[in-house]
C-alpha cells in the first residue's frame, strides 16, 4: 500500500521534472528537429508551416530571385492586422467620436500614435510590396506551367489592397475621410454619364443605385461610417484572408516556386553556400547504404551525395530565413513609424472641399485620369488595366524559358526600351494636356460623348495596347509583349502618380512645386 | 434503359433533377436578392431637399448669394431669380464663385456665370434648381428638382 502510494507519487514528481519534455514532444510530435526525419516531421506536422512543402528547392531560397517581395506583403498584411486591432480598442465608429477618438488615439492612448503609423504604414506598404511582388512574379516569367489561376488570385488580392486601405482612410472621419466618401461615391455614380447619354437614366438609374448602396443614403453620413466600417474590419478581412489562404495554397499545389529548367549549372555557383545541406548519416540515411538499380531514366549519374532535385530541407533553411525577414520587416515599419506620423486633417467639413482635395499617393494616378472624365478615369480604364493584367498568362502561352529575369537579354531590352518609349510618350502627353487642355477648353459646348470616347487616358490606353501588339510583332514573342505591356502599366502608374502628387496644385492645376502655390 | 443515339426525349429522372437544381437556384437568387435589399434602408435620416429660404424682399435685384449649408447660389437680377446648385457635376466637391464663374477644387472643373462648363472634367452645366413660393411668403427651394438653364422665378 504505502509502497505504490509512493511510486505514485515519484512518478508524479518525475512527470513535474520532464514536463518540458512530454509538452515539447506533444507538441513537435516526432521530437526535437534533430535528425533530418524529425526536421521534415516538424514541417508536416505543424499546421502553419504544413502549407510549405517539407524540402524547398534551393532557387526558391535565393534572394536575389524571389526578392522575398510576397512574404514582406504577408508580413505587414499580418502587421496591419494586429495594429489594426489594437487601435480598434478606442476607436469609435460614430460621426460624432471616430474623429475625437482617433485623436485620443494619437495623443492620449500609450503608443497608440506609434501603432496608428504602423497600421498606416504597413497598409501602405503591402500595396507597394504586392505591385512589386507582381513585378517580380511577372518579369522572372513565373505566371506559367499550371500558375495562371494563381495569378488570377494575385489580382484579386491587388485590388482588395487598395479597397482595404482606401476604406481605412474614410474611417477617421476628417477631411480626407468625407471628401474621399463624396468623391468615390460620385465615381461609384459615374455610369450615370453614359446612361445619361444614352438616355437609360430615367429606367435604370445604375450609378445612382449603387451609390446609394455605397453610401447607406444619398449623402456620407452616419450610416455610410458604419457601413465602410463593416467593409473595412469585417468584410474585406474575410474575403482577403480567404484569397490569402488559396494563393499560398495554390503555390503548394502548383509545385513551388519556379525554377528555371537549367538550374543545375547556376546553382552551384552562387547558392551552394547559403543552405545548410541535409546531413546524409543519420534517420533514413544510414553511411552503409547500398542502391539498387529500380529504374532506367534520362540524366547524368544519380546525386547520392545530396537531396534530389537541388532541393535541402524546410526546416531550418526556408524558417530561418522567413524569420529572418519577418523580423527586418516589423523593425522597418516601427522605425519608420517611429519618424513619419500618419496624416489627420481637420475634422470632416461638409461645406468645404480641401484644394486640393488629394487622395492618398497611391490614388492620385487615378486621380488625375479622373481629371479629363470621371467615368473613364475611375471605372473603365481601371477596369479594362486590371482586365488585361488578369489575362496574361492565357495570352501569352509561350511555355519557355520559365524562372529567368526578362527571360533573358531580349527581354531585358524590351523592359527597357518600353521604359523609355513609354516615359517620353506619356510626358509628351501630359505636357500637352497641361500646357492646351483638352476638347472642353477648345469647345466648350461639346457633347459629352466625346470626352468620353477621346480624352487623354483613353488614347494612352490605346497606346500601350498598340505598343504591346507591336512587340509581339516584331519580336514575335507574346512573352515579349507581356513584358511591354507589364512595363507600360509600372510606368504610368508612377508618372501618373508623380505628376498627381508632385505637380498638381489647388484647382488641379499645374506647378513645377509645392512653393509656387498661390497663398490663400 | 435508354437505347443509345436516337433518343432525344428527356427521362423523368433528369426531368426531376434538372427542375430540382433550377428551383435551388432560383431560390438561392431570391435570398441573395431579399439580402441585397436589405442594404438599402426604406427610411433616410437626412436633410430635406426642399427648404425655404426667405423672403422675396430679401432679394433685390443685384443679389449674390451662397447658401453654404444648401449647397446652392442664389442670384437676383431684374429680370427674377434663379438657384444654380454648388455641387460639381463631376464628382460631388462644392464649387467657389470667382470672377468669371465658378470653379471645383477637386479636379478643376470650370463653369461660366449661370453654370455651363467652360473646362475641366465636368461632364454637364451646374443644374439650376426650382424654385417656387410657399402659400407663407417663403421662397422654397427644391434641390431635387432640376429647371431647365435660364428659367427664371418672376417675383
Amino acid at each position: 500500500m504505502s509502497e505504490s502510494l509512493k511510486s505514485g507519487i515519484e512518478q508524479f514528481k518525475d512527470n513535474i521534472f520532464g514536463l518540458k519534455d512530454s509538452l515539447t514532444k506533444s507538441y513537435l510530435r516526432a521530437g526535437k528537429p534533430t535528425s533530418d526525419m524529425s526536421r521534415a516531421a516538424l514541417m508536416v506536422n505543424n499546421f502553419f508551416l504544413h502549407i510549405q512543402g517539407a524540402k524547398t528547392h534551393i532557387n526558391t531560397l535565393r534572394p536575389a530571385y524571389t526578392l522575398g517581395m510576397g512574404l514582406i506583403a504577408f508580413y505587414l498584411f499580418i502587421i496591419t492586422c494586429v495594429s489594426g486591432a489594437l487601435v480598434m480598442i478606442f476607436y469609435n465608429p460614430s460621426i460624432e467620436h471616430a474623429y475625437s477618438t482617433v485623436k485620443d488615439i494619437n495623443y492620449v492612448v500609450f503608443a497608440g500614435r506609434l501603432m496608428r503609423n504602423v497600421h498606416k504604414w504597413s497598409g501602405e506598404g503591402m500595396i507597394v510590396f504586392v505591385l512589386l511582388h507582381m513585378a517580380r512574379v511577372l518579369y522572372t516569367n513565373s505566371y506559367k506551367r499550371g500558375r495562371e489561376f494563381n495569378w488570377l488570385i494575385g489580382i484579386v488580392l491587388l485590388v482588395l489592397t487598395f479597397v482595404l486601405n482606401l476604406t481605412g482612410y474614410m474611417l477617421p472621419w476628417d477631411q480626407l475621410s468625407y471628401w474621399a466618401l463624396v468623391i468615390v461615391s460620385n465615381i461609384i455614380q459615374s455610369p450615370k454619364e453614359l446612361t445619361d447619354i444614352l438616355g437609360l437614366t430615367k429606367f435604370v438609374d445604375i450609378g445612382g443605385i449603387q451609390k446609394e448602396f455605397f453610401l447607406a443614403g444619398t449623402v456620407p453620413g452616419a450610416a455610410t461610417l458604419n457601413r465602410v466600417y463593416f467593409l473595412h474590419i469585417m468584410l474585406l478581412p474575410i474575403i482577403i484572408t480567404t484569397f490569402i489562404g488559396v494563393h499560398f495554397w495554390r503555390i503548394r499545389k502548383d509545385g513551388g516556386l519556379t525554377v528555371p529548367d537549367n538550374f543545375n549549372s547556376s546553382c552551384n555557383v552562387d547558392c551552394g553556400n547559403l543552405v545548410v545541406l541535409p546531413k546524409k548519416t543519420g534517420g533514413i540515411f544510414t553511411t552503409n547504404k547500398t542502391y539498387g538499380l529500380m529504374t532506367m531514366s534520362k540524366g547524368v549519374t544519380p546525386a547520392v551525395d545530396r537531396d534530389v532535385e537541388n532541393t535541402v530541407l524546410s526546416w531550418p533553411n526556408l524558417a530561418i530565413a522567413e524569420a529572418a525577414v519577418f523580423v527586418l520587416c516589423l523593425a522597418a515599419v516601427i522605425v519608420y513609424s517611429i519618424f513619419v506620423d500618419a496624416p489627420l486633417k481637420e475634422a470632416a467639413n461638409a461645406l468645404i472641399p480641401e484644394n486640393p482635395a488629394k487622395a492618398p499617393w497611391y490614388f492620385l494616378g487615378l486621380q488625375e485620369m479622373v481629371s479629363y472624365s470621371a467615368f473613364m478615369g475611375s471605372i473603365v480604364i481601371p477596369m479594362l488595366s486590371v482586365l488585361g493584367l488578369a489575362l496574361i498568362p492565357y495570352l501569352d502561352r509561350d511555355q519557355s524559358d520559365v524562372g529567368i529575369w526578362f527571360s533573358g537579354s531580349a527581354g531585358k531590352k524590351v523592359a527597357i526600351k518600353t521604359l523609355i518609349v513609354g516615359s517620353v510618350c506619356l510626358i509628351g502627353m501630359l505636357a500637352f494636356v497641361v500646357n492646351f487642355g483638352w476638347f472642353r477648353n477648345w469647345w466648350p459646348s461639346i457633347a459629352q460623348i466625346w470626352i468620353i470616347l477621346i480624352n487623354p487616358a483613353n488614347l494612352w490606353l490605346l497606346f500601350v495596347c498598340a505598343w504591346s501588339i507591336w512587340i509581339i510583332k516584331s519580336t514575335g514573342s507574346t512573352r515579349m509583349g507581356a513584358i511591354a505591356l507589364f512595363t507600360m502599366f509600372l510606368v504610368s502608374y508612377l508618372i501618373l502618380t508623380y505628376v498627381g502628387t508632385e505637380l498638381r496644385g489647388p484647382n488641379w492645376e499645374f506647378f513645377w512645386s509645392k512653393a509656387q502655390w498661390p497663398i490663400h | 434503359m435508354s437505347s443509345t443515339g436516337e433518343k432525344t426525349e428527356i427521362g423523368r429522372r433528369d426531368f426531376l433533377g434538372v427542375s430540382a437544381i433550377v428551383a435551388g437556384a432560383i431560390a438561392m437568387l431570391s435570398v441573395v436578392a431579399g439580402a441585397l435589399r436589405l442594404t438599402k434602408s426604406n427610411v433616410y435620416y437626412e436633410q430635406s431637399q426642399k427648404f425655404k429660404i426667405g423672403r422675396p424682399e430679401n432679394f433685390p435685384a443685384g443679389t449674390k448669394v451662397k447658401l453654404d449649408e444648401k449647397k446652392v447660389f442664389i442670384f437676383s437680377e431684374n429680370s427674377g431669380l434663379y438657384a444654380i446648385s454648388s455641387i460639381c457635376t463631376h464628382l460631388g466637391c462644392i464649387v467657389s464663385q470667382t470672377d468669371s464663374g465658378f470653379l471645383c477644387p477637386c479636379h478643376g472643373s470650370r463653369y461660366d456665370g449661370i453654370g455651363n462648363v467652360v473646362g475641366g472634367p465636368a461632364p454637364r452645366a451646374l443644374p439650376w434648381l426650382e424654385i417656387s413660393l410657399h402659400e407663407d411668403g417663403n421662397l422654397v427651394v427644391d434641390a431635387s428638382k432640376e429647371v431647365k438653364s435660364g428659367t427664371m422665378f418672376l417675383i
